[in-house]
């Protein structure tokens, strides 16, 4: 069953983390994934950002082993992820995007049948089981059938599964879709305790703020391939804070708004005439009253001033120049 | 390049996984039976429908030479139960694929053969819990073996045998399924013609040109009439039958061997590529 005779190709600077080199996945003439180099140091935590179709979850199968890369080489824990997958399998976690756990059974039975699959001792498995179940507050409704469960509970179920064999590398794909703010904060935590204990973390989300308060390094993906690479910091460097974005009542105003917007500004603001809006990248300290003034003396019909934390579509719009590609359908339905 | 923790697990070690991952897998499925109790019915209440529906609805209109006529329809209703066997494979495994579970196991270090042998193991037993209802039930209305313990054991084996095959082609239809409804309609498609063109009900002979020859080719045919043999029960089978209704179980072992050879590549292969990322 083992891949015994396939010789191992690791990515050079190999490590108890995760390393990627060069990994690509093609489905027919589709590139879901292309030229990915990844490095995550033991203990740290990478987000992977990216719109739907941008090839995370593809990335996030293949380092799990559930897919094999087309191109490149890729070692999680310091073992080939195709030549020694099952090996690969025994220090892994994963919970993938559509919730992985079994509706016709209980929370408990459910989590203790993973942990008998992870080969724990009866006693063993059904004990984490009992201490998972408790830390992520399902041990009120843990012998219900999973089925009844709502979309959040099955979210931290899955993620409890995939912490049954305490494993030393956990992936997490879109942890937090689903999650109520509280469920979301609650999540955030237990994932820092895990990190603090030593496991090594990778997440996607399509949120810059998830990643930015989650991830030692941020990876951007676009189409399958890289457009931004670094820690949090210098990648809201590249793209700036918070935005205020200007809403007008007529076309004319646009460019008198652009103007007075441009003595708050840190960077290029962006004007969508199709929208009649204006959004600036602020700089630090500005006061939305002072911005209010400034468009009112520039004689701009305004309808709406708000300010908003930076997005997903602001990175892409700062380092590529467009809005990245939300959706492409073709190959989220191929990497199903 | 880092030392790993633990070396890989030795043979004996990954054989005994290999079991115990099988058995934990089988004992989901027998959990979900628990959850499900429908999934049961095809193998309880089903069987005893039919008996009671040809023993006293249409029996009393069929005539089979060589003895009484609940004597020649257990074989056939045993073998058409089994047959039916199909169909819980295969819409346990096609539910599991739609699911996303498969996701969950494969990346588990289980054993990967785990997840069909697991469906083996469970639907192997409800099989058995089948053909033991169907034996009761036969007794109930007068159905007897009148052959000696040897023959009548072989008889249960062939049957056993059968189950096994029809659970792989199973299988292999929950592998092939795109969701879990396609499989009722392919398997009724599949299983009806299959179990009643054949000697299940009435003897072969009283089927029309054409009909007839393909009944006495049915590999239905072939178990049916091996296990009234077998079971020392009337075959009802003219002089001029086929050949394989002359050797009916050697037929019948051919048929089901037949069935494994082709059907278990098949089914492991599809597995594959079914799981494949």
């Amino acid at each position: 069953m083992s891949a015994a005779g396939r010789s191992t190709a690791l990515p050079t600077g190999a490590h108890d983390g995760v390393v990627a080199e060069g990994l690509g996945k093609r489905y027919g003439e589709l590139w879901a994934l292309r030229e990915v180099d990844l490095d995550v140091p033991p203990g740290s935590v990478l987000g992977l950002l990216g719109h739907n179709g941008a090839g995370k979850t593809t990335a996030i199968r293949i380092l799990t082993t559930l897919a094999l890369p087309s191109a490149g080489r890729a070692s999680v824990a310091g073992l080939d992820v195709v030549a020694e997958a099952a090996r690969v399998r025994e220090r892994i976690g994963l919970a993938g995007q559509y919730a992985t756990v079994d509706g016709l059974l209980s929370a408990r039975v459910n989590l203790e049948m993973v942990g008998r699959l992870y080969h724990l001792p009866r006693a063993i498995a059904r004990a984490r089981a009992r201490e998972l179940l408790e830390r992520l507050g399902l041990l009120e409704k843990a012998d219900i059938l999973v089925r009844t469960f709502s979309g959040g509970m099955r979210r931290r179920l899955d993620l409890a599964a995939s912490l049954m064999g305490e494993p030393p590398v956990l992936f997490l794909d879109e942890p937090t879709t689903g999650l109520d703010p509280q469920g979301r904060n609650d999540l955030w935590t237990l994932l820092r305790e895990l990190v603090d204990g030593g496991t090594t973390l990778v997440l996607t989300t399509q949120y810059l703020e998830e990643a930015d308060r989650l991830a030692d390094n941020i990876v951007v993906l676009d189409r399958g391939r890289i457009v931004a690479a670094g820690p949090p910091e210098e990648l809201k460097a590249r793209v700036g804070g918070e935005r205020i974005e200007v809403t007008l009542a007529s076309e004319e105003g646009l460019t008198s708004a652009a103007e007075a917007l441009s003595a708050f500004a840190d960077g290029q603001s962006v004007t969508a005439p199709e929208e009649l809006r204006v959004t600036m990248p602020a700089r630090a300290g500005t006061r939305l009253v002072e911005v209010v003034r400034a468009l009112d003396a520039a004689g701009v019909d305004a309808l709406d001033v708000h300010r908003r934390e930076a997005t997903l579509d602001d990175v892409f719009l700062a380092v590529t120049g467009s809005h990245g590609s939300p959706e492409t359908p073709a190959t989220e339905a191929l990497a199903r | 390049m880092s030392e790993s923790s633990t070396a890989a697990p030795g043979l004996a070690t990954r054989l005994r996984w290999e079991l115990s991952d099988s058995l934990m897998l089988a004992r989901r499925n027998v959990a979900h039976v628990r959850q499900v109790p429908e999934r049961l019915l095809d193998a309880t209440v089903q069987p005893i429908m039919f008996v009671l529906l040809f023993a006293y609805v249409f029996g009393g209109a069929i005539h089979v030479g060589g003895g009484g006529y609940r004597e020649y329809l257990l074989g056939g209703i045993l073998v058409q139960t089994l047959t039916f066997g199909i169909i819980g494979p295969a819409i346990s495994i096609a539910t599991d694929l739609t699911e996303g579970i498969v996701d969950r196991f494969r990346s588990l270090p289980m054993s990967r053969s785990a997840f069909l042998y697991g469906h083996l193991i469970s639907d192997l037993a409800s099989a058995t819990l089948a053909l033991v209802i169907m034996t009761a039930s036969g007794l109930i209305v007068g159905w007897r073996i009148h052959s000696d313990l040897p023959h009548a054991l072989a008889g249960f084996a062939l049957l056993v045998l059968f189950a096994f095959a029809m659970l792989w082609v199973g299988m292999l239809l929950g592998l092939l399924a795109r969701t879990p409804d396609a499989v009722n309609g392919v398997a009724f498609i599949l299983i009806f013609p299959l179990t009643f063109i054949a000697n299940t009900f009435v003897p072969a002979g009283s089927l029309p040109e054409g009909l007839r020859q393909v009944a006495e080719y049915n590999p239905v045919s072939a178990l049916a009439a091996a296990v009234r043999a077998l079971f020392g029960n009337p075959t009802a089978l003219p002089s001029a039958a086929a050949w394989p209704l002359q050797h009916p179980v050697l037929s019948a072992l051919g048929w089901c061997l037949l069935i494994l050879v082709l059907v278990v590549p098949l089914t492991i292969r599809r597995y594959r590529v079914r799981t494949a990322g």
